[in-house]
C-alpha cells in the first residue's frame, strides 16, 4: 500500500495546512506574524497552499524594530510584492524616539519594548483575533510545551499552567473579547524539516541565510556582523569571515555561523551534521536560564 | 521517510525521561549547547550528564521538581522521523496521557523491571488502547538492576498478557532494556542474548505503521467553501480517511444531493487521486449547496447519522461534566450543541472496572449517551479515529471540558447506512428511526393561517428534522400523514378542508414557529433542550 504513504514533509504540510483552513474559517480577523526568516517564509508558502487558487486571505504583520539587516527589508519587500500579499509594518516609533537600543537598555528591555509591546499594539490596532506565529516546538524547551493553539489573555500573556487539552486535530478557538490566540501551524516541525522543505519547494529566502565573506567583530564566541556601528570593546576589531546567518533578528543580537554553505542543498547538508541548536547564536535566549518562558508569559511569540 | 508519532508516560522513577533523553542522545537529537545548559542547570554537579534534564522543560517545574503537561520532542533517524508526546505520569495524568495519546501510532509503556506491571503501567496501556493507539510495546527497563534475567523479563511478559487480553485487538510487543545503560534501546544489547528481538529503535524504525490509517472509507469535512472568482467554487478540506478520485460519484451530507468529483485541485497542480491525510481543495461537477461542517462521502460507503449515540468521554475539567448542560461539541469540522442525555458508568481505572457513576470528574472517564442539537455523521471510533472523536467546550468558560470517542452503535439502536457488508441484520425498528433522527415520529394538524404549517417545516428543518409540509382535503392527507409518520417524519397538515384532528395526532390553533417547536418539545417529539440561547451562547 506505499502508494498511499505520505512522506514526513507531506505529512507535516497537510497537517499545517489544515490548521491555517481552520482559524481562516473560524476567526473573524486572522493576521500572520511575517519576520522575513526562513520559518516565516515556509509559513506563507503554506498559506499559499491552503487557500489556493484564492489568495491569502489575512495580512502578514512584519514587527520592524529598526534594528534588521537591510538586506532582510530588501528581500521582506521584493518578495510580498511577488506574491501579492497585504503587508503591514508596525514600529513602536515612540520608543526608538526616546532612543531605545540594545546598548543602552540592555537586550531585555530592547526586547520588551520593539517586539513584545510593539506586537501587542500592532494587534490591538487591527482588532486581531488570532495571529500566526512561525515558531517550532523543537527550537526551545518552554517552546516544546506550547498549544498549536495558543490561549492569551487580554494582555497577550501566556499561562503554561492553564493551557486547554488539544487532542487530535480539533481545536478549541473560543475567546473572549479582547482575548486571542497565538496560532502555530509549524509546531511539529523540526529546523531540518524547514530546510529540507525549503529545498524540495523551492522557496525563497533571505540572502542572508547563504554563506559569504562578512565583515563581523567576534565577541564571546559569537559573530556578531558588524553591518551597524557596534560599540566595540577593548581589543576587539572588525574582521572579513565566511559565515551565515542560521536564524535572523536583530543586527545587534543575531550572531553569523562560520560556514561554507553558500546553497540550500549545502546548507541542508550542513543541517544534518550540526551539534548545536540554532537558537544558540541568539542572545536574548541565553539571558537568564528560562529567559524564553518569561518573555512568553509577557506576551511574547 | 515516514514520520510516525509516539507517546509515552511514566513517573521519574521508572526511567521515562531517561529514555526518551537517551533516544535523543544517542540518535543525536539533542543539540550540544542544549547539553550544556543542562549540565549548567544541574547545579555543579558536573560528572556525567543526567539525561533526565534533558527533557525538562519550565522554569517552574524545575523549581518544584515535576512535570506539569505534554511536551513534544522531535528526533529523526535516516529512515523516519519521529514526535514524542511526552507526558507526566502522576497527577492529571488521564488527561494528559489522553492528549499525548491521541495522535499516536504508538505507545511506549515503561515497567521497571524490579516491581513488575503495577497500576501505572496499567492504566497507560489502557488509556493507550482507550485512545485507538495501533501498536503498544512494553519496555522492560532497569534489566542492569536485575542483573539482565530473562525469567523477570518473562514473568512481566506473561503477566502483562494476562491483563491486556482484555484489550480487544491491541498490538503487544515485548522488549527488555536498560535506558540508563543504553543496552536494547539504539542498539543491541549483547548483556541479553536470550532476547531475539531488535532494539527499541530498530522496532520504531520499522513497525508496520502505513495501514494504521482508514483508507477504506472516504470523508472529507469540508473546511472552507473556497470561491476566489464566479468561475470557481471548490471545497477546501482534508481527507479524514479513504481515497477519492476524479469521477467518482459523490454525496453531500446533510443534504443528500449526490454529484461527482470534477477535480481535485492542488497549489502543485490537479490530482487524479488523493487519499487521508492529504489537504486538498474538491471540485463537483453540479452546484450543490454545501457549506463549512458538511461531510463528502461515496453513496455507497455512508457514515453513521444520529443525534443520539454513546461515546466513552475522558473528563478534563475542574467543573464536574453535568448531564443535561449545554456544551459545544466540536467533530470534524462541525460544531453543535450538545448535552450528555445520560452517564451510565465510569471506568475504575486502577481496577478496569466499570461502576456506577453519579458524576464525572476531572481525570474521570466515563460511559455517556450524548444528544446533539443537529445530527451528527461519524464513524466508531474503533473503525475511524479521525470522524469518532470530538471535544467538548464548556460555552462559559471557553475551556475544553472533555474528550469523546464515540462507541460501535449498541444493536437496536441505530442502523449502520454502510455499504455491503455493513448492514444491520433484521427489521428497521421504530427506536432506530428515532435515534436517526433524533426524534420521535408525530403528525401535527394546523388550523391557523397555512403559511404557519410552511414556517413550522422550515424550522424543524432547520434543526435537522425529518419533516413534511402539506396541503390539500384532510380525508388524504391523514392516509399521507400516517405513512410518513411510521417512516419517522413529522409530518405538517394544514387541510382545506374542515377537520378534526385523528386519534393521536397533535392538533393546534398556534402559528408562531417558535410557540410549535415548543409544543412539540412538551410533548417529548423533540428532544429537550430550549431553542432560546440561540446559536450564539
Amino acid at each position: 500500500m506505499d502508494r498511499y504513504t505520505l512522506s514526513h514533509l507531506r505529512s507535516l504540510e497537510a497537517e499545517s495546512i489544515h490548521i491555517l483552513r481552520e482559524v481562516a474559517a473560524e476567526f473573524a480577523r486572522p493576521v500572520m506574524l511575517y519576520s522575513i526568516g526562513k520559518d516565516s517564509s515556509v509559513m506563507v508558502r503554506l498559506a499559499q497552499k491552503a487557500f489556493y487558487p484564492g489568495r491569502i486571505p489575512f495580512p502578514l504583520l512584519h514587527i520592524d524594530t529598526t534594528y534588521k539587516f537591510h538586506e532582510m527589508i530588501e528581500f521582506r519587500d521584493r518578495f510580498t510584492a511577488e506574491i501579492g500579499a497585504r503587508l503591514i509594518v508596525h514600529t513602536n516609533r515612540k520608543a526608538i524616539e526616546e532612543g531605545a537600543n540594545p546598548f543602552r537598555l540592555g537586550t531585555q528591555k530592547c526586547c520588551a519594548l520593539l517586539k513584545t509591546r510593539a506586537l501587542l499594539d500592532a494587534l490591538a490596532e487591527g482588532g486581531f483575533d488570532a495571529a500566526f506565529g512561525g515558531a517550532r516546538r523543537d527550537e526551545e524547551k518552554s517552546r516544546a510545551k506550547e498549544r498549536i493553539y495558543s490561549f492569551r489573555d487580554a494582555y497577550g500573556q501566556w499561562d503554561p499552567k492553564n493551557q486547554r487539552p488539544e487532542l487530535w486535530n480539533l481545536f478549541n478557538g473560543r475567546v473572549d473579547k479582547g482575548e486571542s490566540i497565538r496560532v502555530f501551524p509549524l509546531s511539529n516541525w523540526t529546523e531540518l524539516d524547514v530546510w529540507q522543505y525549503i529545498e524540495l519547494e523551492n522557496i525563497p529566502i533571505a540572502p542572508l541565510y547563504f554563506a559569504r565573506p562578512r565583515c563581523v567583530v567576534v565577541r564571546g564566541g559569537m559573530l556578531l556582523p558588524f553591518e551597524r556601528e557596534i560599540p566595540l570593546l577593548p581589543g576587539e576589531k572588525p574582521e572579513m569571515v565566511m559565515c551565515r546567518m542560521r536564524s535572523l533578528g536583530c543586527t545587534y543580537c543575531t550572531g553569523a555561523i562560520r560556514s561554507e554553505a553558500d546553497t540550500i542543498p549545502k546548507i541542508v547538508a550542513e543541517m544534518i551534521g550540526f551539534r548545536r541548536s540554532e537558537r544558540e547564536n541568539r542572545v536574548i535566549d541565553h539571558d537568564q536560564e528560562g529567559s524564553m518562558e518569561l518573555k512568553k508569559r509577557e506576551g511574547y511569540f | 521517510m515516514e514520520l510516525l508519532r509516539l507517546s509515552t508516560a511514566g513517573s521519574v522513577d521508572d526511567g521515562k525521561s531517561t529514555l526518551i533523553g537517551r533516544l535523543l542522545y544517542d540518535s543525536k537529537g539533542v543539540y550540544e549547547d542544549q547539553l550544556a545548559s543542562v549540565r549548567h542547570a544541574a547545579n555543579g554537579n558536573g560528572n556525567g550528564l543526567d539525561l533526565a534534564l534533558l527533557t525538562d522543560g519550565l522554569r517552574a517545574e524545575r523549581e518544584q521538581g515535576i512535570t506539569i503537561d505534554v511536551a513534544y520532542r522531535y528526533f529523526s533517524t535516516p529512515r523516519r522521523k519521529f514526535i514524542i508526546a511526552d507526558t507526566p505520569g502522576h497527577e492529571q495524568y488521564t488527561r494528559n496521557m489522553a492528549t499525548g495519546a491521541s495522535t499516536a501510532n504508538l505507545a511506549v509503556i515503561l515497567v521497571d523491571a524490579r516491581y513488575g506491571v503495577r497500576p501505572q503501567s496499567r492504566r497507560h496501556a489502557y488509556i493507550a488502547w482507550l485512545l485507538g493507539i495501533p501498536h503498544l510495546v512494553v519496555a522492560v527497563n532497569k534489566m542492569d538492576l536485575v542483573d539482565f534475567r530473562e525469567e523477570v523479563f518473562e514473568s512481566i511478559r506473561a503477566d502483562f498478557s494476562e491483563f491486556a487480553a482484555r484489550l480487544h485487538g491491541a498490538d503487544l510487543h515485548f522488549i527488555p532494556i536498560s535506558a540508563l545503560e543504553g543496552d536494547n534501546v539504539v542498539a543491541k544489547s549483547a548483556r541479553m542474548p536470550w532476547f531475539d528481538g531488535a532494539s527499541l529503535l530498530h522496532h520504531l524504525e520499522t513497525v508496520h505503521i502505513a495501514s494504521d490509517l482508514n483508507l477504506n472509507d472516504f470523508r472529507f469535512p469540508v473546511q472552507q467553501v473556497s470561491r476566489p472568482h464566479a468561475d470557481f467554487r471548490g471545497y477546501a478540506g482534508q481527507i479524514a480517511s479513504g481515497v477519492v478520485s476524479v469521477g467518482d460519484p459523490v454525496m453531500a451530507l446533510p443534504s443528500g444531493r449526490t454529484s461527482r468529483i470534477q477535480s481535485i485541485v492542488t497549489f502543485d497542480g490537479p490530482l487524479e487521486s488523493a487519499f487521508a491525510p492529504m489537504a486538498v481543495t474538491l471540485c463537483l461537477e453540479d452546484e450543490l449547496d454545501i457549506s463549512r461542517g458538511d461531510m463528502l462521502v461515496h453513496p455507497s460507503n455512508l457514515p453513521q447519522a444520529a443525534r443520539r449515540f454513546d461515546a466513552t468521554v475522558v473528563w478534563m475539567s475542574e467543573k464536574p461534566l453535568e448531564p443535561g448542560a449545554l456544551y459545544l461539541l466540536k467533530q470534524t469540522t462541525s460544531q453543535v450543541k450538545a448535552s450528555a442525555a445520560e452517564l451510565r458508568g465510569k471506568v475504575d481505572i486502577n481496577r478496569l472496572e466499570k461502576v456506577a457513576a453519579g458524576e464525572l470528574r476531572l481525570n474521570e472517564i466515563g460511559e455517556v449517551t450524548v444528544e446533539t442539537h443537529r445530527p451528527l455523521f461519524f464513524d466508531a471510533y474503533r473503525r475511524n479515529r479521525a470522524t469518532g472523536c470530538f471535544i467538548l467546550i464548556d460555552p462559559l468558560t471557553n475551556e475544553t471540558a472533555g474528550a469523546g470517542m464515540i462507541a460501535e452503535p449498541r444493536p437496536r439502536q441505530t442502523g449502520r447506512v454502510a455499504g455491503p457488508g455493513g448492514f444491520t441484520a433484521g427489521r428497521v425498528t421504530p427506536a432506530e428511526r428515532y435515534s436517526r433522527a433524533g426524534h420521535r415520529p408525530a403528525v401535527v394538524w394546523l388550523s391557523g393561517e397555512r403559511e404557519a404549517a410552511y414556517r413550522l417545516e422550515r424550522a424543524l428543518f432547520d434543526r435537522g428534522c425529518l419533516v413534511l409540509a402539506m396541503e390539500g382535503d384532510a380525508e388524504t392527507l391523514a392516509e399521507r400523514a400516517e405513512a410518513l409518520a411510521a417512516a419517522g417524519f413529522i409530518a405538517v397538515c394544514r387541510p382545506d378542508t374542515p377537520f378534526e384532528a385523528p386519534r393521536g395526532a397533535i392538533g393546534t390553533h398556534l402559528t408562531a414557529a417558535t410557540e410549535l417547536c415548543r409544543l412539540l418539545e412538551e410533548k417529548g417529539i423533540l428532544p429537550g433542550m430550549s431553542l432560546s440561547g440561540g446559536e450564539g451562547i
